[in-house]
């Protein structure tokens, strides 16, 4: 979220799509009803299934799987095309007016930009970049009219996306798309914000990352980001999931969005630099602390054994080629490339695409480790084998403790990190993970102390400050991350600041010479001198706008909107009196409000108010995607319909299309329907179905049906019926509904079928995977499989 | 499956007993108290099921298996071991599909007709804050409670005695709300007096009304003295969409013996008695056997 859950509630409008938070966020969704009682804010929900969000918004769209983009690009073309945007925010805190090098183009006919290489299926996009003068500065034209600016290229490009094409390919009324156009267009006046809330629904598509670039593109227009009410609000889905991703849960990342070293970069140096960008405007540019936050890293990792001689001990951390995300995983598991394999907290066999792919794949491990409360289909995979008596994999399963077992930390979704208590002991044997990794690294260290092997320095070096090394504390931990000082930090004048071996307050003072270490320089400011801040519950809220400043600690350096200096206009004065929240202060020279200021305090206000941006202003034009600078229509890989935009490049040009035996893809002949995946707000994943009191809220695997197909499939509700696609099959109990209507797009008759995702083979309850048909299709950007929607066929289970 | 006695709450004052001419002598000037359920903010999470179940120590039936599904629904309806359940219709109205959810339960209605037709004294009580409670030391379990009910609401166990949502006054009377509105996440469930809940309901029924639900309406049935739990219902006009009858009222049947002849109310009441003496022996054996075979 680039704001927080509390400010919803300063919402005018409250537009969800790509989620369900009704469903999958009822504990914060309850801003969203506060904003509409409390402000009269509308909610409108568009989505492919009337859903409990639906049930209780003002306005719901139904929209065809996979079209979401056609839509965005209508509203985006809306906005333009009737002058709804906020022409100062985007001329001064946006690039609309930065000119792109003559070699970027896109043709329509295609639906290709330019530099794409058929064979490798990758563009080019060094030919996308801005114009730069003789200082490296981007070239402007402040008037927006430069035929190559990219407001006119935007505007150009989305100019197809009519409010007619975009009924033909979402299958929504001309009308109903007019009449939200409208609503949302209104927010761009200088006194009201949208916000949107989207989830899984946006990610898990083959475009999903683009998809969320549209509505970069769209808030950025109305000027509805960093004001409050405002913002792209990225629900996540686990309690804790977005502690993970800061954590680096994904192996493009190390902690703090830092990255590792390639093959390429072989010194710290070429690293450095290759991750460190220039500013092309007036920009903060935060990025060029990349080396800061770097050194930092390695410091704490690897104290004394990293020095400036050896380059802070850079050539301890692997060299990677190139990247290995989820599918990679899961992709050489099943070509035999893999030995072993551990999994924490995570049931990769059901909650990937494609199970009978993955299942194949674990039974080729020698041996996996899986760290779990539960028995679940991961370590009982062989069940899901198709000849079982052939898997040879050894499986461990150590048992581990449930949030309410263990003491920590969790990050939710506005980036407020919060501490939570043990509340009971684990049962039997359980042990917390820290315990697990405690006990597991010192008998690692303790082997390459013994025998040496190849490379022992990175183990036997790292830092492991512990009171017990064999269990180490949350607490311990957390210090770890915030960072300390490992010489007298001083300031300009010479005094110091902080003193060595004390915590230091916050990222603002790490240094890239070896005097600071910090584990994650994204949290640091959390455990300072003083204590931890995550234990804070100081519930005052001076502003009324939901800021709460002193509850938990909210990164980075405790801010609760990003990007807040855009509250305020190019001169430095709030939008609008009802939106003031951070504003220049002539006399002293600094930003002040309510919210910790997201920009250097004393930097006047020509600076762009996207601090982490070379550009200092948002992206309408983003070239770092590798999928293209502006958000394109595709269908999704598997489409009941043609893409009327571009039918010789339907789908995503740059995915990766898997190949093997069981990389099966359907076509529309065969599979005429579309299907989505999703969940119910009474059930955790694949968890709370090993739970009685859970079980019994929703105990039955069923699949949602348009009654209009259940009367063509001769099906009524609690007839048994399956879902087939190219990849497998998924029965369940048929529930045909009012709440998914057929949809018409560009004149064909198409039906959405909707699958909940929580049953399994352990459990109180068991049913059908339902990753069993989906198909093993991934963002190129992020690696999100693309579970909303796919083709399949509806049977009828004779009983 | 334990009983449920009056024990422990008698400091709580009554305001009504089943089968006894007058009030409690011992009555007590309490607040009235309501939940209102605002069903154009609940999202039908179920929370307040779970939470239920929880609080009363309840193990619900797991509906699985063929026959045995409610689509989102955990079941077919109340049972004795569950108090409260959710329930989800969906309508098409000229505005637009409703999905109506609706928590149901026992609506504590200020005339309460199972009291009323309940002949066994003491067995059906009203406490001075409005809450209805059974005692099952007192139930002779002649069901007569359910006829009584305009919103079918009692279930029987094996034991032949009727269980409902007792307003957590267990929880009330320490001073906690009730359980269910404790867990709800989106604030749908408020809890208080009566008349700061109506004020509520008033306030949000105008925040309705401008939003375009013209209809919109607080269902608090006249025809049973109002109720405890009252709801506010964006389709007002159309409480049956919600699965709450439009003119709830106690069956003329019931109120029969509640007349102003004392003598006929004596001999239906002594003939209620005998009804349910007869239906003891005729019924309620049958089906305690039966089960007690099964268990057994």
């Amino acid at each position: 979220m680039t704001n927080g859950w509390n400010d919803i509630k300063n919402a005018d409008l409250i537009l969800v799509m790509g989620g369900n938070p009704a469903e999958n966020h009822p504990c914060g969704f309850k801003w969203a009803i506060k904003a509409r009682q409390e402000r009269g804010a509308k909610i409108i929900c568009v989505d492919p299934r009337f859903n409990r969000t639906a049930a209780v918004s003002d306005i719901f769209l139904q929209i065809r799987p996979g079209s979401d983009i056609a839509f965005m690009g209508g509203l985006i073309n809306y906005v333009l095309q009737n002058k709804k945007y906020n022409e100062e925010y985007i001329k001064h805190f946006t690039n609309a007016a930065y000119i792109v090098k003559d070699t970027y183009n896109f043709d329509p006919q295609t639906g290709l930009f330019s530099g794409y290489d058929p064979e490798k299926k990758k563009y080019d996009q060094s030919l996308w970049g801005y114009e730069l003068d003789e200082k490296g500065m981007a070239k402007k034209d402040m008037t927006l009219e430069h035929p190559r600016c990219v407001f006119q290229l935007m505007k150009q490009f989305y100019s197809r996306y009519t409010p007619e094409v975009v009924e033909k390919i979402t299958g929504i009324p001309k009308d109903k798309f007019l009449e939200v156009a409208k609503l949302v267009a209104e927010t761009g006046a200088p006194d009201k914000a949208m916000t949107h809330l989207y989830a899984l629904g946006w990610t898990h598509h083959s475009f999903g990352t683009q998809l969320i670039g549209s509505m970069a593109i769209l808030q950025l227009l109305l000027g509805n980001i960093g004001v409050p009410g405002g913002a792209i609000n990225a629900l996540r889905g686990h309690a804790n999931v977005q502690g993970m991703t800061d954590l680096a849960g994904e192996g493009r990342f190390l902690p703090g969005y830092l990255r590792p070293p390639r093959a390429d970069q072989q010194t710290l140096k070429n690293h450095i630099e290759a991750n460190t960008p220039k500013a092309v405007d007036t920009s903060m540019n935060f990025w060029a602390n990349y080396g800061k936050f770097y050194v930092s890293l390695l410091k704490a990792w690897y104290g004394n054994a990293a020095t400036p001689e050896n380059e802070f001990a850079y050539h301890y951390l692997p060299k990677i080629e190139k990247l290995i995300s989820m599918d990679e995983i899961l992709d050489r598991m099943y070509r035999g490339k893999m030995e072993g394999f551990v999994s924490v907290g995570m049931n990769i066999l059901a909650s990937n695409p494609n199970v009978k792919k993955i299942a194949e794949g674990l039974g080729k491990l020698k041996w996996m480790v899986v760290v779990e409360v539960f028995e679940t289909e991961m370590a009982s995979f062989w069940k899901y084998v198709d000849d079982p008596s052939k898997v040879k994999t050894e499986v461990f399963l150590l048992p581990s403790t449930l949030f309410a077992e263990k003491e920590g930390s969790f990050t939710n979704s506005g980036r407020v990190i919060k501490w939570k208590y043990k509340a009971v002991d684990p049962p039997g044997e359980a042990k917390d993970e820290l315990w697990i990794a405690g006990q597991l690294w010192m008998r690692l260290k303790s082997l390459y102390k013994k025998e040496g092997g190849k490379f022992p320095d990175p183990i036997l070096n790292l830092t492991w400050n512990f009171q017990n090394p064999y269990h180490p504390t949350a607490e311990e931990v957390l210090r770890e991350m915030n960072g300390y000082a490992l010489a007298d930090l001083t300031d300009d004048k010479g005094n110091v600041i902080v003193k060595k071996g004390e915590r230091i307050p916050g990222f603002g003072v790490l240094k890239d010479d070896g005097t600071t270490a910090c584990g994650m320089w994204l949290y640091s400011g959390i455990f300072p001198q003083s204590g931890n801040r995550a234990k804070s519950t100081d519930t005052s809220d001076p502003s009324g706008l939901g800021v709460y400043p002193g509850y938990g600690f909210s990164w980075p350096a405790n801010r609760r909107i990003l990007y807040n200096r855009a509250s305020a206009d190019p001169s430095g004065k709030p939008w609008s009196e009802k939106k003031k929240y951070l504003w220049w202060n002539e006399a002293e020279g600094k930003w002040v409000g309510y919210d910790v200021p997201d920009i250097k305090p004393d930097l006047t206000p020509d600076y762009g108010p996207f601090i982490m941006l070379p550009e200092g202003r948002g992206r309408l034009f983003c070239a770092p995607l590798v999928d293209g600078p502006f958000p394109e229509h595709y269908e999704p890989v598997e489409s009941p319909v043609e893409n009327i935009l571009h039918p010789k490049t339907p789908y995503n040009p740059v995915i990766k299309i898997y190949k093997s035996d069981l990389d099966l893809l359907g076509n529309p002949k065969e599979f005429p329907y579309v299907a989505t995946t999703y969940r119910v707000v009474e059930h955790f994943h694949y968890w709370t179905k090993h739970i009685y009191g859970t079980s019994v809220l929703v105990p039955n695997m069923f699949i949602e049906i348009p009654e209009e197909l259940a009367k063509e499939l001769g099906v009524k509700e609690g007839d048994k019926v399956r879902v087939v696609t190219a990849r497998g099959s998924a029965e369940g109990y048929a529930l045909p509904t009012k709440r998914i209507k057929p949809l018409t797009i560009n004149g064909k008759k198409v039906y959405t079928v909707g699958i909940p995702i929580h049953w399994g083979n352990e459990g109180v309850v068991k049913g059908a995977l339902a990753n069993m048909i989906t198909p093993f299709v991934w963002d190129p950007n992020s690696q999100t499989p693309e579970f909303k929607g796919f083709l399949c066929k509806v049977e009828k289970v004779k009983a | 499956m334990a009983t449920v006695t009056t024990e422990g709450t008698v400091g709580l004052g009554l305001r009504r007993v089943s089968a006894s001419k007058s009030p409690d002598q011992s009555i007590k000037q309490a607040d009235q108290l309501a939940i209102l359920v605002d069903i154009s903010s609940c999202i039908g999470c179920k929370a307040c099921e779970a939470g239920c179940s929880q609080w009363h120590d309840l193990k619900p039936s797991l509906n699985v298996g063929q026959g045995m599904f409610f689509g989102y629904q955990s079941g077919p309806g109340l049972a004795p071991n569950l108090f409260m359940y959710m329930r989800f219709q969906e309508h098409e109205t000229p505005n637009g599909l409703v999905w109506a959810i609706t928590k149901y339960q026992c609506m504590h209605c200020a005339d309460p007709g199972c009291l009323k037709a309940c002949p066994s004294p003491g067995a059906i009580i009203q406490y001075a804050n409005g809450i209805v409670d059974f005692d099952h030391s007192k139930c002779i379990g002649c069901k007569f409670c359910l006829s009584g009910c305009p919103f079918d609401v009692p279930r029987y166990d094996a034991n032949n005695k009727p269980w409902k949502c007792n307003f957590c006054i267990d929880r009330v009377s320490a001073g906690l709300e009730p359980m269910c509105v404790k867990t709800c996440p989106t604030n749908a469930l408020h809890f208080g007096t009566k008349e700061e809940m109506l004020i509520r309901a008033n306030k949000l029924l105008q925040g309705l009304k401008k939003r375009g639900f013209e209809k919109a309406s607080i269902y608090d049935p006249p025809g049973v003295g109002g109720t405890g739990y009252i709801y506010l219902l964006p389709h007002g006009d159309k409480p049956e969409m919600y699965g709450l009858p439009k003119e709830a009222s106690i069956s003329p049947l019931v109120s029969l013996w509640k007349g102003p002849v004392k003598l006929i109310g004596s001999i239906v009441l002594w003939g209620t008695l005998l009804g349910a003496f007869l239906q003891l022996i005729l019924f309620g054996p049958i089906k305690v056997g039966k089960k007690h075979k099964k268990e057994g």
